[in-house]
């Protein structure tokens, strides 16, 4: 197996890196963070390391430094983003193997826009397309929109799933969102496109399929406007923190991230995780689960600690994660990524404190670590993203058996 | 003295009943690589801009889903936003609906298009008020028809609101002084009115031209209107000089009584082309195409269309039908611009029946006819001074030019007509600008 017997590696990308001041850093290139060729360079970067995929966070709000700060309430920070389904697309066309997975925002969206915009992805991706959907409850994110009122969010809920809250609704009405995308990626055949000449006909509606989906917040009709994408399904994903989230991830994803912060606690989140799996009777299928770490990566486990504290201090405060922070050597990151694979995380997902010195690190300095312990590919072993993560094009829903 | 210059731009086809699928020539509709195909060439052409259309349903008639032309599209704005990879210059415009849309969203996602191309964004707002198409969509969306100017209009200002709520000096990226944003209130905007309540700060820094190109269509008295007070381009239907220039002259002296000026409102119709060696071979091509464009299956759903009836068992190549359209009870097609097209179906039925029997036309030959679009027929030359003619007369500004094969069905008006175009001195042989306002002439 081309990738070893080691785990997969995504990194996420956000804006100059995940921490606040990474944008002042030397190499950083805070002026460009709103061009194609930023982008497009990072993403370069990363598919010459040979890893599985990109994820480009977003938000429909501007940045802010904590769950519960006011977005864009300091200007010490990067403020403002571009929309990141655009920005993978936009990036397509400059890469060849390296899979693509934006955020999209799924409270205030539509399904069918989604649905179609992410199979586009897949198409001019040739099969490399994924998205990681993300619920936005926050009321500034509510009021860019001025259509809907929530109740009181309330972090304790999340750890209740069968208690009903507010949480709990916007996190059903998730996976009600990604049914829908599901079923309208099936809502054409492979072979729906005929064009026969003898008949006239270039569709056979027989195999164009109505999805005619009902749920609690929303109902569509189908079938897509844009034909079944090269992937059949392309991938999706979710950041699950708590019980409701792994919940939502066990319906409706094939990658669930999360946020261990030692190895015990990985074991007992991917438990977690499997039971809700076995609960929405997805046993048999592959969730693959990956292990958020941000990290900060040098020659020296010193030189990296000098570096994050020079980051802090630029900060004014140290900088904390919702995900374990790695501060190190490329090699004492695989060795923790070796030990907590045996967890269960089939991958991981790194987050770069500082773009590009961190993202650089993974790619020439953790790959060719892991890979000299035979735990990393040295060639893509193949064209899909599916494939890439030893998922099976998915049987279409709707076809005659 | 200096020629007007044309504006051209190409259209990839969507849905529609003029693209010839059966042609050899004819490739996917719906693989990346035919948007790459017809854009470079547009780009090689030194086009103004590339053209997406859009649809939000699949069509269907008479409770089936419509399946004898193309069907099958991309997302405007991810197939757009890839486009801007294999391309530099090319203005890049896309239809999106103002009714199944929120302002924030599709502000956010023009603004990140404009900054990803450097430039080149444009957006062609349109309104449907349809509950058909609202099936698809979590919100319904259907409108009353007496609305949809006043949403659209309402739309499109919310988002310019939205763009405008950056100057473009804010993020001054001072990692010294450690200020990322000059100004701690960018992007900052509220919105109050009947369609929008809404208030926040807009996360897209301002692009390059501040706003994309708007363009617009719309025929009737308040389309034309809502053009005149806020489009930069628009979609005419007129390509032949008298009512091109009534149109043009109508549509332009709208815009004073809105501080515009009349070159701050570009006016383009759609034109199909149909080129040969000569004059007489373009003609024996365009007719050898309209037969492809219009079988007997095709001319029969045409028909239905009007009638509003079920006619399979009308044979298409006999006379038209002997009874009236049904006026009243559900429509066969519903959601289609053509069935709109005809208020009156009796009228219309009556108008048919003259014309067949005045020029002897079978059914299909008939809906040939009837459903023939401007188009540019001849050698190169002809078709060079007949655009060139139309521009200079005033009866457009250019032309939004739909090739009936994709994705190759411009590469040959590029190669004959282009190059004519420019010896007359009417049409660019480089790009002077790289933004779309520039290409348009239009100011920033």
């Amino acid at each position: 197996m081309a990738s070893g017997t080691g785990p997969r590696i995504a990194v996420a990308l956000d804006g100059a890196g995940w921490h606040p001041a990474a944008w002042r850093e030397a190499g950083a290139r805070p002026r460009e963070l709103f061009t194609a060729g930023y982008w497009a360079g990072l993403v370069q970067e990363a598919e010459a390391g040979k890893l599985d995929f990109v994820t480009f966070e977003d938000s429909l709000a501007l940045q802010s430094v904590s769950p519960i700060g006011r977005p864009g309430e300091r200007t010490d920070i990067v403020q403002g983003r571009l929309d990141a389904v655009l920005v993978a697309a936009r990036v397509a066309p400059l890469t060849s193997r390296i899979g693509l997975v934006p955020t999209a925002v799924v409270t205030h969206t539509e399904p069918f826009h989604l649905s179609k915009a992410i199979a586009t992805l897949d198409y001019v991706s040739s099969g490399r397309a994924g998205v990681r959907v993300q619920v936005a409850g926050r009321p500034d994110d509510n009021r860019h929109f001025g259509r809907r009122e929530f109740g009181e969010f309330r972090l304790e809920d999340s750890a209740e799933p069968d208690k009903p809250s507010p949480l709990a609704d916007l996190f059903d009405e998730a996976a009600d969102y990604v049914e829908v995308l599901r079923r309208l990626w099936d809502s054409w055949e492979d072979d729906a496109e005929i064009r026969d000449v003898a008949t006239g006909r270039f569709v056979d509606r027989e195999k164009l399929h109505y999805i005619d989906f009902e749920g609690r917040w929303f109902s569509v009709k189908g079938p897509s406007i844009t034909p079944r994408p090269p992937q059949g399904q392309p991938l999706v994903s979710a950041l699950a923190h708590a019980a409701i989230p792994y919940r939502l991830a066990a319906r409706s994803a094939d990658v669930v991230y999360v946020t261990p912060f030692d190895r015990g606690q990985a074991g007992a989140i991917v438990a977690a995780v499997r039971e809700e799996q076995e609960k929405a009777g997805r046993g048999g299928e592959t969730l693959h689960v990956f292990g958020d770490v941000v990290v900060f990566l040098d020659e020296t486990e010193q030189a990296a600690a000098d570096r994050k504290a020079r980051l802090d201090d630029r900060f004014g405060a140290p900088f904390t994660s919702d995900a374990h922070v790695f501060t190190g050597t490329p090699a004492g990151l695989a060795d923790l990524l070796l030990d907590w694979q045996q967890a269960g995380l089939s991958g991981f997902r790194l987050r770069p404190g500082a773009v590009p010195h961190d993202l650089t690190a993974v790619t020439r300095g953790l790959v060719p670590e892991l890979r000299s312990r035979g735990a990393f590919r040295t060639e893509y072993e193949a064209s899909t993203l599916r494939g890439l993560l030893g998922l099976s094009r998915p049987a279409n829903r709707y076809a005659a058996v | 003295m200096t020629r007007k210059q044309i504006h051209l731009a190409a259209h990839f086809p969507g849905v529609n009943n003029t693209t010839v699928w059966s042609d050899p020539e004819a490739g996917s509709h719906i693989e990346f690589s035919s948007f790459v195909k017809l854009a470079q060439t547009a780009e090689r052409a030194k086009f103004d801009f590339f053209f997406l259309a859009e649809g939000l349903r699949l069509r269907e008639q008479g409770g089936q889903i419509y399946d004898l032309d193309v069907v099958g599209r991309p997302d405007t704005f991810t197939v757009l936003s890839a486009l801007a990879a294999v391309t530099e210059r090319l203005g890049l415009a896309g239809t999106i609906n103002s009714t199944f849309n929120e302002p924030f969203e599709v502000a956010r996602q023009f603004a990140s298009l404009d900054h990803l191309s450097a430039g080149r964004a444009a957006w062609n707002v349109v309104t449907s008020w349809d509950a058909f198409t609202g099936e698809n969509f979590r919100r319904g969306g259907f409108l009353p028809n007496d609305q949809r100017y006043e949403r659209a209009e309402t739309f499109l200002r919310t988002a310019w609101e939205l763009f405008d709520s950056w100057r473009g000096d804010e993020v001054v990226a001072d990692a010294d002084a450690g200020v990322f944003l000059r100004d701690p209130e960018a992007g900052a905007f509220a919105h109050h009115d009947a369609h929008f309540d809404i208030e926040g700060r807009f996360p897209v820094p301002r692009s390059p031209q501040g706003r994309p190109v708007i363009i617009q269509a719309g025929d009737s008295d308040e389309g034309r209107e809502f053009a005149a007070a806020t489009a930069d381009a628009i979609f005419s239907r007129y390509g032949t000089l008298e009512a091109g220039q009534a149109f043009y002259s109508d549509v332009k002296g709208r815009l004073a009584k809105y501080g515009r000026k009349p070159e701050q409102l570009v006016i383009l119709p759609a034109a199909t082309f149909v080129l040969g060696d000569t004059d007489a071979d373009a003609h024996e091509r365009a007719h050898v195409v309209r037969r492809q464009q219009v079988s007997g299956q095709t001319a029969i759903k045409f028909l239905e269309q009007v009638w509003n009836t079920d006619l399979s068992a009308h044979d298409p190549d006999g006379p038209l039908p002997s009874t009236d359209p049904v006026v009243d009870g559900s429509t066969i097609a519903p959601g289609r611009a053509s069935v709109r097209m005809y208020r009156d179906p009796i009228a219309t039925a009556r108008e048919w029946r003259q014309l067949a029997e005045a020029k002897n036309l079978s059914t299909r030959d008939l809906i040939i006819e009837v459903t023939g679009r401007q188009t540019f027929i001849g050698s190169p030359s002809t078709v060079a001074a007949a655009i060139d003619d139309l521009v200079q007369a005033d009866a457009s500004d250019g032309f939004i030019l739909v090739p009936h094969v994709t994705p190759g069905g411009l590469d040959e008006f590029a190669d004959t007509v282009v190059p004519l175009l420019q010896e007359r001195g009417s049409f660019r042989t480089e790009y002077t600008g790289t933004t779309l306002r520039e290409h348009l002439g239009l100011e920033a």
